[in-house]
């Protein structure tokens, strides 16, 4: 760790790791009066990591938690309560009691995305989100995290590739806590850094300790300047260990003491507690407000999660379709001129240029071979014969003046998906 | 203000020129994205190539490369970042190349764009569309029906019309709706029909079904090809004495349970037609439905004339026999008149 904050923001990142403890110590507390209606995943020595990069966001950037980081979403400023309603399926929480733990979000203040229990599909979501935010103007990063498990699933690679040749603004936190489930990362992957596969898409990574807050807060600041500034997608992996099973039920007797207590010794809250009194940032009576404020801001959280009523059985019907503007008011927010994506400001040649060879020809027009099901006109069927005599040419005005009315070679249109599959 | 249609007799347009099935989508998506500057469109090579059967030509030309975007060969990915782009507000219009891939990107569309409105209150409003269906020989991979995994699938909208009329006005409301639209694009029509389709704006209302041709022996529902093929099948039949009643089903989720049940109290007897395969078909769920809802007004068996219950076979021979034709449902019609 090395001094390079404000007091304040050091002071900040202790307080969301605190945060980040007592509300998940608090849960295992409901968890043991049976008052947690499903599984409770613990980031028990993983809060540098949720803490330290969703803190390198600005307000109005996106973000989408798995379910072990808890700290992110505080960070990005959900009340406690909400976190502890979601786990209880309380009426009041975000889903109502539709869904529990971290899967809620919030689309029109916070920038939260759900994430759901297939792991890797908040990847290509979250480069759509970064991607509509460059599309408006709106100068946003999105991020998200994924584990050592999790960078196995077919949908991470498609939406990282995706993501690196959008060179979207996005960061994506690879929290490697060599666990999955009850399997090591050895079993699962043969990378001994597993920022490697940031090569694979030719985008830049940065290997970081986990359970060092500062180390983690100046990588995910630096990856997030540079995801806003245009260098595309930036992987960072950070190194820690799930210090508690894959959730409450599971002991994990499968990790081998040893390595439990290798990484009890380098808990991320100690470590930083000790860093902050060094430099004389943090003393007796901060840390006992601090412990105060929390003590007392918990008890209010917790009383309020637990006076809300379990939802109304018949609201299970409702809400599958957004039935209108009366359910959403759906809307761009444009930061930028809506003629610069408008024609004819948005009119393109439409071809592609190979560096060292020139360009080649665009579209063959709307008469051009097609991949199947080309015919010939006397194949040809009409909706209503009295009507459709004219089954010449298209009709498309809007089309006329942008179509080019080039001929294609059917050998072209054949360089079909069917030859790559 | 949009005009719709879709209540007359064969949901035909009065006036405009005749134009593809093919060319109506294309004039949905451009007309769309003239509109609305929040529509853009994704997929496997859309934009300089105008996609596999140039139903996107001229829209890279037109809107430029930031709205109409060249993705990998990555389903999932291209579909769960249109999900990210609708959630700022955008309307993006997802191309498959073919509707087969799309299972590619099942889990993203089950769990991910379909659930997002019922369990956070995020709404989607999105399109998937790409040509479906067979007829043309294209073999397994290139010629599917899949719409059925995605009936089953609550929030999802699916979509499957027959004309260009109607495929340029659903296409326009799924652009315009709030909620994920799967829209399907039967191949088979895309240049072999064609249809008058207005001048000016206009759209067609989602969930509803619309009677071709009127009888009052039997009701034939059916939707895409097979509408085509039916109403084929209904004109033999007249020749024969028996008027058959085809309904154009056109949205299958929410499907028009109305048009369904009013026809049936008329004709008294149905005849589903898809070309679909026969287990987990339309037909299986309408039959559901004409038992709990139109029992007593039913004087014989429900019947399906369908695909077989096989992967679309590659060789003429074999596609011919695997999927239903004019022959096959003024068969089965013919059996069903005589209870």
């Amino acid at each position: 760790m090395k001094k390079e904050l404000t007091r304040q923001q050091y002071l900040d990142l202790y307080y969301y790791m605190r945060l980040n403890r007592a509300v998940e110590d608090t849960m295992v507390k409901l968890f043991r009066q049976n008052k947690i209606v499903g599984g409770l995943y613990s980031s028990l020595g993983q809060e540098a990591i949720s803490v330290g990069t969703a803190y390198a966001l600005e307000k109005k950037d996106w973000l989408a938690p798995m379910i072990r980081n808890i700290g992110a979403l505080l960070v990005k400023g959900v009340p406690p309560r909400d976190i502890f309603m979601q786990h209880m399926a309380k009426y009041d929480s975000p889903t109502k009691g539709k869904d529990g733990t971290s899967h809620f979000g919030d689309l029109d203040n916070l920038h939260i995305v759900s994430p759901i229990s297939m792991l890797g599909d908040l990847i290509p979501v979250m480069t759509g989100v970064a991607m509509a935010g460059r599309y408006l103007g709106q100068k946003i990063v999105a991020m998200t995290w994924i584990g050592d498990g999790g960078s196995s699933t077919g949908v991470f690679h498609e939406g990282l590739n995706f993501a690196a040749t959008q060179k979207a603004p996005f960061v994506l936190v690879l929290e490697n806590n060599l666990w999955a489930y009850s399997t090591p990362v050895r079993r699962q992957v043969q990378l001994e850094n597993l920022a490697d596969r940031a090569k694979a898409y030719g985008i830049d990574s940065y290997i970081v300790d986990g359970n060092d807050a500062v180390a983690v807060y100046s990588t995910a600041k630096e990856a997030v300047d540079r995801a806003r500034a245009g260098e595309g997608p930036i992987l960072i992996e950070a190194k820690t260990f799930r210090r508690l099973g894959h959730a409450q039920h599971d002991p994990a007797e499968y990790v081998p003491k040893e390595m439990r207590a290798h990484w009890e010794a380098r808990d991320p809250i100690t470590l930083y507690e000790k860093f902050l009194t060094s430099e004389k940032i943090l003393d007796a009576k901060t840390k006992k407000e601090i412990e105060d404020k929390l003590d007392t801001l918990l008890a209010k959280e917790r009383e309020f999660a637990e006076n809300s009523p379990m939802p109304p059985a018949e609201l299970a019907e409702t809400g599958v379709y957004c039935t209108g503007d009366d359910c959403h008011k759906i809307r761009a927010k444009w930061e930028r001129p809506v003629a610069e994506v408008s024609p004819p400001k948005s009119s393109v040649a439409a071809v592609w240029t190979i560096p060292g060879f020139g360009s080649g020809k665009g579209s063959g027009g709307v008469n051009a071979p097609i991949h199947f099901g080309d015919t010939p006109a006397a194949a040809e069927k009409s909706v209503n014969a009295a009507k459709s005599v004219n089954g010449g040419k298209s009709s498309a005005k809007a089309a006329a003046k942008t179509t080019a009315k080039k001929t294609v070679k059917a050998g072209t249109a054949s360089a079909s998906r069917k030859a790559r599959r | 203000m949009a005009k719709t249609n879709g209540t007359g007799t064969n949901g035909a347009a009065t006036r405009g020129a005749p134009v593809t099935f093919l060319e109506g989508i294309r004039q949905a998506m451009f007309e769309e994205m003239d509109r609305d500057p929040a529509v853009v469109l994704l997929g496997e090579d859309v934009g300089v190539y105008g996609g596999a059967f140039k139903t996107s030509e001229g829209l890279l030309e037109r809107f430029g490369w930031e709205r109409v975007i060249d993705t990998p060969i990555s389903e999932s990915a291209i579909i769960g970042a249109a999900c990210g782009m609708s959630y700022l507000g955008l309307r993006p219009i997802v191309e498959m190349q073919f509707i087969d891939f799309i299972v590619c990107a099942f889990n993203q569309i089950t769990n991910f764009v379909a659930k997002g409105h019922y369990l956070w209150n995020a709404p989607a409003p999105m399109v998937i569309r790409g040509p479906s269906g067979g007829g043309v020989h294209g073999g397994p991979f290139h010629s599917a029906n899949p719409e059925m995994y995605f009936v089953h699938t609550p929030g999802l909208k699916v979509i499957y019309p027959s004309t260009p009329y109607d495929a340029k006005g659903l296409l326009k409301a799924a652009v315009r709706d709030n909620n994920p639209v799967l829209f399907f694009e039967h191949k088979f029509l895309y240049r072999r029909i064609k249809g008058e389709v207005p001048d000016g704006d206009y759209t067609v209302p989602i969930g509803k079904a619309v009677v071709r041709r009127e009888g009052k022996h039997l009701t034939i529902l059916s939707y895409a090809a097979m509408m085509h093929t039916s109403l084929e099948a209904a004109e033999a039949l007249a020749k024969e004495g028996i008027e058959a009643e085809v309904i154009d089903l056109r949205t299958l989720l929410p499907l028009d349970e109305e048009t369904i049940l009013q026809s049936v109290k008329k004709t008294n007897k149905c005849l589903v037609v898809h070309e679909d395969t026969k287990t987990g078909g339309i037909a299986g769920e309408i039959a559901a439905i004409l038992c709990e809802k139109a029992f007593g007004d039913l004087d014989g068996p429900l019947v399906r004339v369908t695909s077989l219950d096989t992967p679309v076979p590659y060789a003429p021979t074999l596609e011919d026999y695997f999927l239903p034709n004019a022959k096959k449902i003024f068969s089965a019609a013919k059996e069903l008149a005589r209870y």
